[in-house]
C-alpha cells in the first residue's frame, strides 16, 4: 500500500490545576505512554492557551482536540464531534480556557488556517476543585481516549503501534535541576 | 428610568467575567464588574518546593504563563536574597520582552480591533484610496492597492458564506462604528497581516524558552539555557542571529502599521478620550533588571497617585519596601469567608458564595489596594509612570503618537487624553514600540556580555531552615504582577499572587470605591442597551484576562454568551 503523507495536530488542552478540567492534556500525555507517535503526527499540550496556538494549526491536514465537555452523560464518557460543531461548541460553552480557542477558531477561520479537519473529543468531567488529581472515573477513561485517538489516526490511514513498555505519568514535566 | 444591562460573559478576554450596568438617560451611571470563577490555585502549592512553585504557577492561565512563571522565580530568588547571573537577566528579559509584544499585537487586532472596526463596511471600500490611506502614514510594503483588493475579495467571501457569526457579540454595522469603509478595509487587512506577525514573537519565546506555550528554561536561581558559542545544541551565535532577525522584522510591523494604526483608528473616535478613565492612580514597576540583584533597571517605575504627577513615587528596585508595604487586598465584596483587607504574606483563601449582592458580595476577584486606594494598572499607568521619571524612548514614542493624532483628528490632542478607553490602546501602542527598541538593547546586551566570555547562567539556590519571605514582581503585558511566597523549612507555607486583572476588575473595596473596570464604565454612552459594545470598548481596552485574576469552573450551564438589557 502506498503511503500517503500527513500532517496531523493533536491538541491535548484544559488546566492541570483543576482535577477534571486537564482531562485533555491528561489524555494526549496516556496516548504518549501508549504509542508511538507516528511520523507526520505532533502531540502538543495546549495547556489554557488560545491564539498561541495559531502556527501549531496552521497548515495541519487534521486537528484532533482533546478537552473535557460538560453534558449529560455520565463522567468519564467521550462525545465526539467534527467540523463545524465543534467552534460551534466552544462559542456556546464557557470554560476558563474555551474562550480562547472560540477566539482562536475564529482568527483561523477568518484567515483561511483552519485545518481541513477538524474532529474534538470531549471526556465529561466530574470534578473541578483546585488540585492536580483527576476523578476516579475520568482518570479511568484515560486509555479508552488513547485508544479513541489510535482509531482517529488509524481512520486517516496512518498505523498507530503500542509501546512495548509503557513509561510512567503524571505530575508536571519537570526538567531536571541544572547546576 | 433607570435600565439594568448584563453582559456575561464579556468575550474576546480570557476567562469569565460579567459586567452589569445601570443606565439613566443613555449612559451607565453604575456599574458592577465580576469575576464568574472561583480562585484557589494557591492552595495547589502549599508544602511544596519553592523551586517547582513556577511549574505550577504557569498553569495558572493561558495567555499569562511565561508571566506567572517569571514572577514566581523572583519571588522565591527575593526570599533567598539571591543575586543570579546577568546572562540569566537577559535571556528572560528577552523573554518578557517578545512575550509583551505577542500579547499587545493579539490583543490590539485578534480581541478587541472588532470594537471599532467594522468587517462588512470593508466590503465598500475603494481598495486604491484605502492603500493611499494607509501610504499617508506607514512605509509598510503591504500596504498597496493590490493587498487590500485580495484582502477585501478574501472578506466577501467569508461574510457571503455566513461565517462572520463566528465572532461572539461582534457588533456589525452599529451606529457607534465611525470609521470610514477605507480605514475598515486597512484594519482588516492588518488584522491578517497581525496574525503572521504575531507568531514571530511566539518563536523568540520558543527559542529561548525551549517550548510554548509553556516555556522550560526558567530555574531559581537563573536560567537552564547552557551558552556556548561553538556547541549547536545550546545557546549559539546563529540561533542569537536568528532572533535578531525575528526582533527587526516584528520592530517593522509595530512601527509601520500597529503604531500607525492605533493613531489613525483613535483619530477617529476623538469622543472616546473623554470616555473611561476611571480610577487615575496609576501603578507599575520597574522591568528589565540589568544587574545581578535587581536594582538597575531599563524600564523605571512608580505610583502616580490621584493623576498628579507631581507625587509620582519612584520603585527602583527589587527589595523595595515602598511597594512591599503598599500592597493589600480586601474582601468586603468578594466571595470569601469574612470582611478583612490584609497583606498578601498574611492572606488566607476560604470561599463563601453568596449570590450576586449588589451592595454586598458579588466577584470571586479580591480588591486589591496600594496605601488604602484602589489603582489602575497596565500599559496606560507604565506609560505614564515612564513619562514622568524622564523615561527617554516613552517620551519620544508618546511624544510622536500625540503628534499623530492630532494631525488626523484636526485638533491638538494633549497627554491628558491619555486617561481615557481609548488612551489605554495608544499606551500599549507606544509600550509596543518602546519594547521593541528594548530587546535590541537586552539582545546586545547578551551579545556583549557572552563576549567578554561570560557564559553563567545560573547560582544554586540554598533554603535556610526557618521561615523567610518573598515579593516577585513583573511588569506584565496586563500590567503589575506581583507573587508572594512565604517558605518555611524550604516549602511553601503560603502562597498568593496579586495580578494585573485583579488590580483592574476588583470590585468595590473595604471603602466601597468602586475598581477600575468599574469607575471608567460610568459616564460611557449606551446607544443601544441590547448592543452594548461601548461596554465593550471600555473593558477591552484594559486586555483583561480574568482566568488569572480567578480560576476554576464555571457554575452555569448552557447557552452562556448573553446579553441582558432589564
Amino acid at each position: 500500500m502506498e503511503t500517503r503523507s500527513v500532517n496531523i495536530l493533536v491538541l491535548g488542552v484544559g488546566n492541570l490545576l483543576l482535577q477534571d478540567e486537564g482531562a485533555g492534556v491528561r489524555a494526549l500525555e496516556m496516548f504518549q505512554r501508549k504509542y508511538e507517535t507516528p511520523e507526520g503526527i505532533e502531540c502538543l499540550d495546549g495547556g489554557t492557551s488560545g491564539m498561541e496556538l495559531l502556527h501549531h494549526i496552521d497548515g495541519r491536514d487534521r486537528l484532533i482536540i482533546l478537552d473535557v465537555v460538560k453534558g449529560e452523560g455520565r463522567p468519564g464518557t467521550v462525545v465526539r464531534l467534527e467540523a463545524d460543531e465543534v467552534p460551534a461548541l466552544f462559542r456556546k460553552r464557557i470554560s476558563p480556557h474555551q474562550l480562547g480557542l472560540s477566539d482562536l477558531l475564529a482568527a483561523a477561520s477568518f484567515s483561511g488556517k483552519m485545518p481541513r479537519e477538524l474532529v474534538l473529543l470531549g471526556i465529561e468531567p466530574k470534578a473541578f476543585d483546585t488540585g492536580l488529581e483527576m476523578s476516579e472515573e475520568v482518570a479511568e477513561s484515560m486509555e479508552t481516549v488513547a485508544d479513541m485517538v489510535a482509531a482517529e489516526l488509524l481512520s486517516c490511514g496512518v498505523a498507530v503501534r503500542t509501546r512495548t513498555a509503557m513509561p510512567g505519568g503524571g505530575g508536571l514535566h519537570c526538567p531536571a535541576w541544572p547546576g | 428610568m433607570s435600565k439594568r444591562i448584563t453582559v456575561d460573559p464579556v468575550t474576546r478576554i480570557e476567562g469569565h467575567l460579567r459586567i452589569d450596568c445601570e443606565v439613566d438617560d443613555g449612559r451607565i451611571s453604575k456599574a458592577w464588574s465580576s469575576g464568574q470563577m472561583w480562585r484557589g490555585i494557591e492552595l495547589i502549592l502549599k508544602g511544596k518546593d519553592p523551586r517547582e512553585a513556577w511549574l505550577y504557577t504557569q498553569r495558572i492561565c493561558g495567555v499569562c504563563t511565561t508571566v506567572h512563571a517569571l514572577a514566581s522565580v523572583r519571588s522565591v530568588e527575593n526570599a533567598l536574597n539571591m543575586e543570579i547571573p546577568v546572562n540569566a537577566q537577559y535571556i528572560r528579559n528577552l523573554i518578557i520582552a517578545a512575550h509583551s509584544l505577542h500579547d499587545h499585537i493579539v490583543h490590539f487586532y485578534h480581541l478587541s480591533a472588532l470594537d471599532w472596526v467594522d468587517v462588512v463596511s470593508a466590503l465598500k471600500a475603494d481598495p486604491k484610496k484605502a492603500a493611499l490611506l494607509a501610504q499617508s502614514v506607514s512605509s509598510w510594503h503591504l500596504n498597496s492597492t493590490q493587498e487590500f483588493k485580495e484582502v477585501q475579495d478574501k472578506l466577501k467571501t467569508f461574510v457571503g458564506s455566513g461565517q462572520l457569526g463566528i465572532f461572539a457579540n461582534g457588533y456589525w454595522g452599529h451606529p457607534a462604528m465611525k470609521l470610514s469603509p477605507e480605514a475598515n478595509l486597512m484594519a482588516c487587512a492588518h488584522y491578517l497581516q497581525a496574525l503572521e506577525v504575531q507568531r514571530k514573537a511566539t518563536m523568540i519565546v520558543s527559542i529561548l524558552g525551549g517550548k510554548t506555550p509553556h516555556i522550560q528554561n526558567l530555574a531559581v536561581g537563573g536560567v537552564t539555557n547552557p551558552i556556548n558559542p561553538d556547541s549547536p545544541s545550546t545557546l549559539t551565535m546563529e540561533r542569537l542571529m536568528y532572533v535578531k532577525t525575528l526582533i527587526e522584522e516584528l520592530g517593522d510591523f509595530v512601527n509601520n502599521v500597529y503604531f500607525t494604526d492605533v493613531c489613525v483608528i483613535g483619530a477617529s473616535y476623538p469622543d472616546w478620550t473623554a470616555y473611561g478613565a476611571g480610577v487615575t492612580s496609576y501603578l507599575s514597576v520597574p522591568e528589565f533588571p540589568m544587574d545581578t540583584r535587581g536594582t538597575k533597571f531599563e524600564h523605571p517605575g512608580g505610583y502616580i497617585p490621584d493623576g498628579d504627577i507631581t507625587k509620582f513615587h519612584p520603585i527602583t528596585s527589587f527589595q523595595d519596601d515602598y511597594f512591599k508595604k503598599g500592597v493589600e487586598e480586601s474582601i468586603k465584596h468578594s466571595w470569601y469567608q469574612g470582611d478583612w483587607t490584609r497583606h498578601p504574606w498574611e492572606e488566607s483563601t476560604e470561599p463563601h458564595y453568596t449570590d450576586f449582592q449588589d451592595d454586598g458580595k458579588y466577584s470571586w476577584v479580591k480588591a486589591p489596594t496600594f496605601y488604602g486606594k484602589a489603582a489602575q494598572v497596565g500599559p496606560l499607568a507604565n506609560v505614564l509612570c515612564m513619562y514622568v521619571a524622564g523615561h527617554a524612548p516613552t517620551k519620544k514614542y508618546t511624544d510622536k503618537a500625540l503628534a499623530m493624532v492630532s494631525s488626523h483628528a484636526g485638533t491638538k490632542v494633549g497627554i491628558d487624553a491619555l486617561h481615557s478607553t481609548i488612551g489605554r490602546h495608544a499606551a500599549r501602542a507606544v509600550r509596543a514600540a518602546v519594547m521593541y527598541e528594548s530587546m535590541q538593547r537586552q539582545w546586545q546586551a547578551l551579545v556583549d556580555s557572552i563576549g567578554k566570555g561570560d557564559t553563567r547562567t545560573f547560582v544554586t539556590p540554598e533554603f535556610p531552615k526557618g521561615e523567610i519571605r518573598g515579593v516577585g514582581f513583573h511588569e506584565a503585558p496586563r500590567g503589575v504582577l506581583s507573587h508572594w511566597s512565604v517558605i518555611d523549612g524550604g516549602k511553601i507555607k503560603n502562597y498568593q499572587a496579586v495580578v494585573p486583572s485583579t488590580w483592574n476588575s476588583g470590585p468595590r473595596n473595604a471603602q466601597d470605591q468602586p475598581g477600575p473596570y468599574e469607575a471608567s464604565l460610568v459616564g460611557n454612552p449606551i446607544a443601544d442597551p441590547e448592543k452594548p459594545l461601548e461596554v465593550l470598548r471600555t473593558v477591552h481596552s484594559f486586555d483583561p484576562c480574568l482566568a488569572c485574576a480567578i480560576h476554576v469552573a464555571d457554575r452555569e450551564k448552557g447557552d452562556a454568551v448573553t446579553v441582558r438589557a432589564l
